[in-house]
């Protein structure tokens, strides 16, 4: 299942500064350990040490936050877009 | 809009330490700080703010000589610190002829500052503009809007950043429009804590402070506090926080290795800097709750575990912080997302390093 995942800014420095990659996997926890293949490090910046996401990342799949779906175990299909957007916007 | 002031008051009460005594307001006979009873505007109630002491959460934390101190800057009339530099920076606008009937104020600003320059400019009768991502909290947006400020989004995969370089392209569109204060890169940002945060902490400490610890959005507070003190006592430290990593959830905050470095930051003119993780700080978000009644942001969580470390490292000293705003809008944000089954193990954790 390819899907195409948005990066923002802070995360692009594992994606040697593309804004979009794209991942294999049939949920979210799959592409995020197929992210990590790709472009190692970025992993950590998104799950803590149990595996849970990071509580000031937001995962939306198409649109929705994983967290109202089935959060890391949520199903993705051929084509969904995945977003990861961090909780905040930094700067005052 | 005829009835409205376009001028600044003086400032309030002992707010400004160099100000000579024939400016101050009638209430300024006390040494003390003393917050203003009366005022017929709001730009007379920022400032002053409360120096309180955290005494429960540090128990038998840290040596017996030692002590915290947080400006709660929450007592703002905006709600934040950002009253003080949005405040200066519209006066000196005002005072170089740059900012004039019929401009609109226009800033890039994620929240706390745009919650300032909105209600500023309501009271003074200026137009406001403002550029944030849209991932920042719902609360922020209907303040803003509750002021009578209009919001551009900006796209939030790009941050802070995208926000700065949509406002200039804004401006560029129409360059006669706007007047913007810049926060990043106003001096008179700086120049605002210069003249009110420090003289306070100066005073409120009884000139006892040997430390100052702030976390860096602008840099504004830790510049223009930092050289305050250091301008009254050179061997005071000056310390800025900054998050651990350039992906983190400290709004406000700037990791500055990553980031479009500010024009008043001046690295140079710290002592030290402290990272502090996200989650960290979230969990001293509770416990400062739960253990001294105060409910701060994230970034006041970020402020006080280094002024905590800070504290740990040292045998004597009074170490003062800053906790830039109160808690309140940002209950709808991640901070308190699942927080009740996490917070404990979290805490000592953090209180153990």
């Amino acid at each position: 299942m390819a899907v195409r995942v948005r990066v923002p800014t802070p995360l692009r420095r594992f994606t040697a500064g593309v804004d979009e990659v794209s991942a294999d996997g049939t949920s979210i926890k799959a592409v995020i350990e197929d992210l990590e293949r790709r472009h190692p490090g970025i992993r950590e910046r998104l799950l803590d040490e149990k595996g849970d996401i990071r509580r000031f990342v937001n995962i939306y799949l198409n649109g929705d936050d994983i967290r109202f779906l089935d959060a890391i175990n949520s199903k993705v299909k051929d084509g969904d877009q995945i977003s990861i957007v961090p909780a905040i916007a930094g700067g005052r | 809009m005829a009835t409205r002031s376009q001028s600044f008051p003086r400032l309030p009460a002992d707010a400004n330490a160099a100000a000579p005594a024939g400016a101050r307001s009638s209430t300024a006979s006390a040494r003390e700080i003393v917050p203003v009873a009366r005022a017929g505007s709001v730009l007379d109630l920022v400032g002053n703010t409360p120096l309180f002491e955290i005494t429960r959460l540090t128990a038998g934390l840290i040596p017996a000589g030692v002590r915290i101190f947080a400006k709660l800057e929450g007592f703002n009339p905006g709600g934040s610190v950002k009253d003080r530099p949005a405040r200066k920076m519209l006066e000196v606008g005002v005072a170089q002829g740059k900012l004039k009937p019929g401009k609109v104020i226009v800033d890039s600003s994620s929240g706390n500052t745009g919650i300032a320059l909105a209600m500023l400019g309501a009271v003074l009768g200026y137009p406001v503009e403002l550029v944030m991502p849209s991932n920042v909290s719902r609360e922020r947006k209907k303040i803003v809007e509750a002021f009578g400020a209009r919001i551009h989004y900006s796209d939030p995969m790009e941050g802070s950043d995208g926000a700065i370089v949509m406002c200039r392209r804004l401006i560029e569109q129409n360059p006669g429009r706007y007047f913007k204060p810049d926060q990043y890169n106003n001096e008179a940002n700086a120049l605002a804590h210069f003249e009110t945060t420090g003289p306070e902490i100066w005073r409120q400490t009884r000139g006892r402070v040997t430390h100052f610890v702030a976390a860096i959005g602008t840099g504004g507070t830790v510049m223009g506090t930092g050289r305050f003190l250091k301008s009254k006592n050179s061997a005071v430290r000056v310390i800025a926080v900054e998050p651990d990593d350039p992906m983190h959830g400290l709004e406000g905050l700037k990791h500055m290795a990553s980031s479009i470095v500010p024009g008043i930051y001046h690295e140079q003119e710290l002592d030290d800097k402290i990272a502090v993780g996200t989650e960290d700080a979230y969990a001293m978000v509770y416990a400062l709750g739960r253990t001294e009644g105060v409910l701060v942001g994230q970034s006041s969580g970020a402020a006080m575990i280094a002024a905590l470390k800070v504290a740990q490292s040292i045998r004597q000293g009074t170490v003062v912080t800053v906790f830039a705003d109160f808690g309140e809008k940002y209950l709808s944000t991640n901070l308190w997302i699942g927080w009740q089954q996490w917070r404990h193990e979290r805490l000592q954790q953090v209180i153990a390093r």
